[in-house]
């Protein structure tokens, strides 16, 4: 046999081994939850499993996490789909400035949302006490219910709505709608008679997205519905966790499962539904449509500007408020404005420093651990048979599908006792939150580069082959700088999402292992909220760098892969 | 250089055969082409060539070396080959030198004689100029251009083409069919070039391997396939020309004149030789003009600029192409000289 054969069979079996560990390990948390909640069945009405199923609490808390998420769908559905129908559709101006105010929110992590918003209401809030229109003291803060957090849920997703729909109108050829107007139709009834009925699917898909994701969110409800003792099943498990500590695992591993089961019948329907709705459809696609507005055009402006005011502007400039005044409660003005806050944050508290240092080190490490991981798994992924490939894809998205309570949950399951063999202990260190990171957010590096190389020419190779390069060589000289884009984008996500993580950190810190997001959840917990006002400015500043610098690089990748460029 | 042996190459995809115990004598340096229709085979057979697919029985050979058989597969960067794509397969993250280089620098040349190499292959196909732009600036022509450079940087002992003009316009096509003569014409190299354009074939091949349904249909230079087609169905994919039935000849028999229109009136029972008449060698006559020829009655007009086709339908229901220098009006009566046919295998 000729070496270099034994070269290529050397890389296919290194790539497959990492193949199928990485695969393995992203399926043990979730079996390892599995197993912990039906493990005990055997002990019949004793179990862990029918003693949750049988508490009120349970019940009440799943009722809850249905209506708010429910609510927050259909906010979601109308910000977004006037938000996409207007943006896609027509000629308004300034499409782009839009776009990136309206995905914005997707980006901000819950926990800054939850508490921009709460200075923005409420008796105490520094920007009414400022422009004088505060209520009147001991009046209840309209945000602590469940409609405030449906509110906020809608408002944090209706970019997935808005996305979803905006890729299944980019998608409808131009002809179609080419076509109806040749045939008669007017602007009203192509977009009531063609447009809508064939971008169903986008709608379907994008509401079940904004269910999934507002089911398994915890920062909103954390900071709107646990002061007014309204729990939804995430916090619900979270203040069980904070208050019992890991002595009932067993029931929080079957509420997990509830919720768990819960989120993946919604992924399950999406695609049932996306299945049904999808149409061959042929023709040019990939324009806007352009249709004209006319004398309507600056008032549609002006309701879109005044959403965006409403939904972003405002709670944001609340938040810098409150970042300036001295204490909660006092009005803004020349006197007391000041910068201690940010002096307190950055100079004096020390764990404000600390969990900047660790929400850096383990955002940037499982950035790049996982931008390491990726290139070599979407190629081999790439080469297995359809069926097995979906089906690792799907294992390898369960972590990220998953809510990130039930991961955090699976994690101290998994890790609560130190690991055999090895014998290191991950429980109590910021080992643990990495380890979590890397389960939950591989998917979202993975993502990307597999959409690079889905497009790649599989001739670019192969012309290289034929010139006589090996498959490193291959690998190295020309997938990786053609991918290079695309697997440097799925970094940047990846450290997005991280460094600003609060579900699972939640569960998994201890003292001297906090997170940014923990961080701003225990400043506005004990009051501190002048304090966490001043953390979430600089967070939603780096937010809005980074995505800006995505921005600058996506000319340069795969469709798609800026969520907020669909 | 060495010759390329093709020999009983059969290559199945689950039950499907896409190529069928194929056998081709490919000569050091000849141009040969592989035609048929889409699904022929042809690509899967410049593949298996090429190394990207291992075959499932027979033997690739270049000279005395075996490339691949169901024991051995030499991986494509072992075989000194190259190929130009369909899609070009210009690297986009380097520029044109760096593409035309890069199978040098796999085969660690550096300094000088590299750059004297690219440049070289880079004037060969006058881009010169270009060499320091990248591949999206250039035009479809020059691309092609670039991935030919590529091919010759290295003297690869077999070229494969994979129909390498499917993505030019028209014009472009006869420029670049030129290039390719002359590329060829340098190095010397053998080439192989898949198509489904039997003109293209035509023009440039020294022999051509007529494919069907993975197997081998004809193997011969143009001409032999233009005058000597083996079967019906060849006959048809090659050129222009009419079947018709008579009662004379057999199948690889050349037919006069006398014999051709002796044959075509006899009776309908007796006529069962399948002949194939070219347009060039029907002589139309006004029907008034002559009682010797074969009556027929026009049915359509096409004019091509040098001269009118002309289809026609016989007596005997059979229609015939036929050329002339003046358009005839439709339904029109002629009388008709067939002057040679060729005597075709019937189709099975």
């Amino acid at each position: 046999m000729a070496p270099s054969l034994t070269e290529g069979s050397q890389q296919r079996w290194l790539l497959t081994l990492l193949t199928i560990a990485i695969v393995a390990l992203s399926l043990v948390p979730s079996l390892r939850l599995l197993f912990e909640a039906l493990g005990d069945l055997a002990q019949g009405s004793e179990a862990p499993l029918w003693r949750v199923l049988q508490a009120e609490s349970t019940w009440r808390a799943l009722w809850r996490s249905l209506y708010t998420s429910g609510l927050g769908m259909l906010i979601a559905l109308a910000l977004g789909s006037l938000f996409a129908f207007v943006i896609t559709l027509t000629d308004i101006r300034g499409k782009a400035w839009l776009v990136f105010c309206f995905m914005l929110p997707m980006m901000i992590p819950p926990q800054v949302t939850a508490l921009s918003w709460l200075q923005l209401f409420g008796p105490a809030s520094p920007l009414l006490k400022s422009i004088g229109m505060a209520p009147p003291l001991g009046s209840p803060q309209p945000l602590y219910s469940a409609e405030g957090i449906a509110l906020l849920l809608g408002i944090q997703s209706a970019p997935l709505v808005f996305l979803a729909l905006r890729t299944s109108l980019l998608s409808l050829p131009r002809e179609l709608v080419e076509a109806a107007r040749i045939s008669g139709a007017r602007q009203a009834q192509v977009w009531g008679q063609i447009i809508l009925p064939v971008s169903r699917g986008g709608l379907i898909a994008g509401g079940a997205m904004a269910f999934i994701s507002s089911l398994g969110n915890f920062g909103i409800p954390a900071m709107l519905g646990i002061p007014a003792g309204y729990y939804v099943l995430p916090t619900l498990i979270y203040q069980r966790m904070a208050s019992f500590g890991t002595g009932v695992l067993a029931e929080m591993a079957s509420l997990s499962l509830l919720i768990g089961v819960l989120a993946l019948a919604g992924v399950a329907l999406q695609q049932a539904w996306m299945k049904r709705s999808r149409f061959g459809l042929v023709g040019h696609s990939g324009r806007a449509h352009d249709f004209s507005l006319g004398r309507w055009r600056g008032g549609v402006t002006v309701l879109l500007v005044t959403v965006l005011l409403a939904i972003l502007v405002a709670p944001l400039a609340a938040l810098v408020v409150s970042s300036l005044v001295p204490a909660m409660g006092v009005a803004l003005t020349w006197e007391t404005a000041t910068l201690n806050a940010y002096h307190e944050v950055i100079g004096r508290q020390g764990a404000t420093w600390r969990a900047v240092r660790n929400s850096l080190w383990l955002a940037g490490g499982a950035a790049v651990v996982l931008m390491l991981c990726s290139l070599p798994l979407a190629y081999r992924l790439q080469r297995l048979p359809q069926r097995w490939q979906s089906l690792a894809l799907s294992a390898i998205e369960l972590p990220y599908a998953l809510p990130g309570v039930v991961l955090a949950v699976a994690c101290i399951l998994l890790f609560v006792r130190p690991i055999p063999v090895v014998n290191v202990a991950l429980y109590g260190t910021l080992g643990l939150i990495f380890v979590a990171y890397l389960a939950r957010f591989l998917v979202v590096c993975l993502k990307p580069v597999a959409a690079g190389l889905a497009q790649l020419d599989p001739s670019l190779e192969e012309a290289a082959q034929l010139a006589g390069a090996g498959p490193w060589r291959r690998l190295g000289g020309i997938v990786l700088p053609l991918v290079a884009p695309a697997l440097f984008a799925g970094g940047l996500l990846v450290f997005l999402l991280a460094v600003n993580e609060l579900t699972v950190s939640a569960l998994l810190w201890s003292a001297g292992n906090e997170t940014l997001g923990v961080l701003i959840f225990n400043l506005d917990e004990g009051g501190e909220s002048v304090l966490a006002a001043a953390v979430s400015v600089l967070v939603v500043m780096m937010v809005a760098t980074l995505m800006l610098a995505l921005s600058l690089l996506a000319p340069r990748l795969p469709k798609g892969v800026v969520p907020w460029q669909g | 250089m060495a010759g390329l042996t093709i020999d009983r190459v059969t290559k199945r995809f689950g039950e499907q055969c896409a190529v069928d115990a194929l056998s081709l004598d490919v000569a050091p340096g000849e141009f040969v082409a592989l035609l048929g229709p889409s699904g022929c085979g042809k690509t899967t057979m410049l593949r298996m060539l090429a190394g990207f697919e291992p075959l499932s029985e027979g033997e690739i050979r270049l000279g005395d070396r075996t490339l691949a058989s169901r024991e051995c597969h030499v991986p494509p960067e072992r075989r000194n080959m190259a190929m130009v794509f369909q899609s070009y397969a210009l690297w986009p993250h380097m520029s044109v030198a760096d593409n035309v280089g890069y199978p040098l620098k796999l085969r660690r040349l550096e300094g000088d004689a590299y750059r004297r190499r690219v440049a070289q292959a880079l004037a060969l196909v006058d881009l010169a100029a270009y060499a320091a732009r990248s591949p999206q600036e250039l035009s479809g022509g020059q691309r092609q251009r670039v991935a030919l450079a590529r091919c010759l940087v290295t003297d690869p002992e077999v070229v494969l083409l994979d129909e390498p003009l499917a993505n030019l316009d028209r014009h472009l096509r006869a420029t670049m069919e030129q290039s390719f003569r002359e590329f060829h014409r340098r190095t010397r190299a053998t080439m192989i070039y898949v198509t489904h354009d039997q003109s293209e074939a035509m023009s440039l091949a020294d022999r051509i391997a007529v494919m069907r349904g993975g197997r081998l249909e004809q193997w011969a230079t143009p001409e032999a396939l233009y005058r000597r087609p083996r079967s019906a169905w060849v006959a048809s994919f090659i050129g222009q020309g009419s079947l018709l039935e008579v009662a004379a000849g057999r199948p690889g028999l050349h037919l006069e004149e006398a014999a051709l229109m002796r044959g075509l009136t006899a009776v309908a029972t007796e006529r069962t030789q399948p002949v194939l008449v070219r347009p060039e060698h029907v002589t139309v006559l006004p029907e008034s003009a002559s009682q010797r020829g074969l009556r027929a009655r026009v049915e359509s007009a096409t004019f091509r600029g040098e001269r009118h086709e002309l289809h026609l339908r016989l007596e005997s229901g059979e229609t015939l192409l036929a050329y002339h220098h003046t358009a005839l009006a439709e339904g029109q009566g002629v009388a008709l000289l067939l002057h040679e046919g060729w005597c075709l295998e019937p189709d099975a």
